[in-house]
């Protein structure tokens, strides 16, 4: 047995399982949003990896609602973002970093990905209408990746101490960017209330 | 006494007797952060049984032990709780640094972690591994107990220096 074969998922190979479904909904999506998927990288080579869309910031929540409410994706697994400094080298105004969103479709087990692709500086609208529980994961990738988000209510640091500077994760930060604290992160007060 | 009930006597100094009673009642505090933590639990249970060594009763107050372990990594955002917590023992105190992790950061050379309790708090005994095994633990417990017979530990060495009563200057 070759052991770089992917070992199927508990819910077997994704890519026999539900490609159909796949190319179905996403066929939909492109007619409905038309230019505001700018990609769509179906899993050609993997058979436990998933479709990726690339939307367009501004048309991002009402994608993101339509899935959740009228194609069953009620789940956010996961929502990070990737620093993609010099990845694309083909023009000199691509943006920095890509949101990503997982998404799972809770009646037949189906996941899908979800891209926005955002430049330096630029705010994202805040996902917490829609998913309560985008709350901390924007507040992780803020901590970071220095990401901003419209709406969101108490946009804080999570991990790393408040006094520090910089966001660590982005790739112009130095691995060993060490800053050092005397004394334990000071409480909030506004937390006390 | 000797055994035939004959009275007997030795000589010794009152500081090793004190010595000899600090290292036969070592009160654990055990700061396991992460895997180092789970060896540190298998050492003090019925299989290792570190109460074989006069260190059973472990507290999870500062101000009731006299022994830190620091049992796994320790962030920057942690670094000035375990200096917190090592000011509030009371003296005379002693650290044990266990694993990679703790005694020098590890694999873990990036902006987030400690590279080595010793930036933080004075360390007596290092104990390599990752994790080290409950043996090793023991081990570094009877030679950290080696020492404080000696009173050569960071500790002890301080509170002579402080003492005026032997031989340091306030």
């Amino acid at each position: 047995m070759d052991i770089r074969h992917p070992v199927p998922t508990i819910y077997g190979y994704f890519q026999e399982k539900y490609g159909a479904i796949w190319i179905e909904e996403i066929g939909k999506l492109k007619e409905s949003f038309g230019d505001a998927i700018e990609n769509v990288l179906m899993p050609v080579e993997s058979p436990v990896d998933i479709p990726t869309l690339f939307i367009k910031k501004a048309k991002a929540h009402e994608l993101l609602n339509l899935l959740k409410n009228n194609y069953h994706y009620s789940f956010l697994t996961d929502y990070t973002a990737t620093d993609e400094m010099g990845v694309d080298t083909t023009s000199a105004d691509a943006p920095r970093f890509n949101l990503v969103i997982h998404l799972m479709n809770l009646e037949n087990k189906a996941r899908i990905r979800i891209k926005v692709r955002l430049h330096e500086g630029e705010a994202f609208e805040t996902l917490i209408p829609i998913w309560a529980g985008a709350n901390w994961a924007e507040r992780e990738i803020f901590d970071m990746f220095g990401i901003q988000f419209d709406g969101h209510p108490d946009l804080r640091r999570i991990i790393m101490d408040m006094r520090w500077e910089g966001h660590p994760l982005r790739k112009d930060y130095p691995l060993r960017g060490y800053q050092v604290f005397l004394t334990p992160e000071p409480l909030d007060p506004e937390l006390l209330k | 006494m000797a055994k035939d009930g004959e009275i007997d006597f030795f000589t010794t100094r009152f500081e090793d007797v004190i010595n000899f009673a600090r290292k036969n009642s070592l009160f654990p505090l055990p700061f396991g952060t992460s895997c180092c933590g789970i060896e540190l639990m298998s050492t003090l249970a019925s299989g290792y049984d570190m109460a074989r060594f006069g260190a059973e009763v472990v507290r999870f107050s500062p101000r009731q032990s006299d022994l830190l372990i620091v049992a796994g990594i320790v962030n920057l955002k942690m670094a000035p709780v375990l200096r917190n917590i090592y000011d509030q023992m009371a003296d005379p105190k002693w650290v044990i640094s266990m694993g990679a992790c703790a005694s020098s950061g590890g694999i873990f050379n990036v902006y987030s972690v400690t590279q080595g309790i010793d930036t933080v708090v004075p360390v007596d005994v290092y104990v390599p591994g990752c994790p080290p095994s409950p043996e090793g633990l023991l081990n570094a417990l009877l030679r950290l107990e080696d020492r404080i017979a000696k009173g050569d530990t960071y500790s002890q060495r301080r509170e002579r220096a402080q003492s005026p009563l032997l031989g340091g200057s306030k």
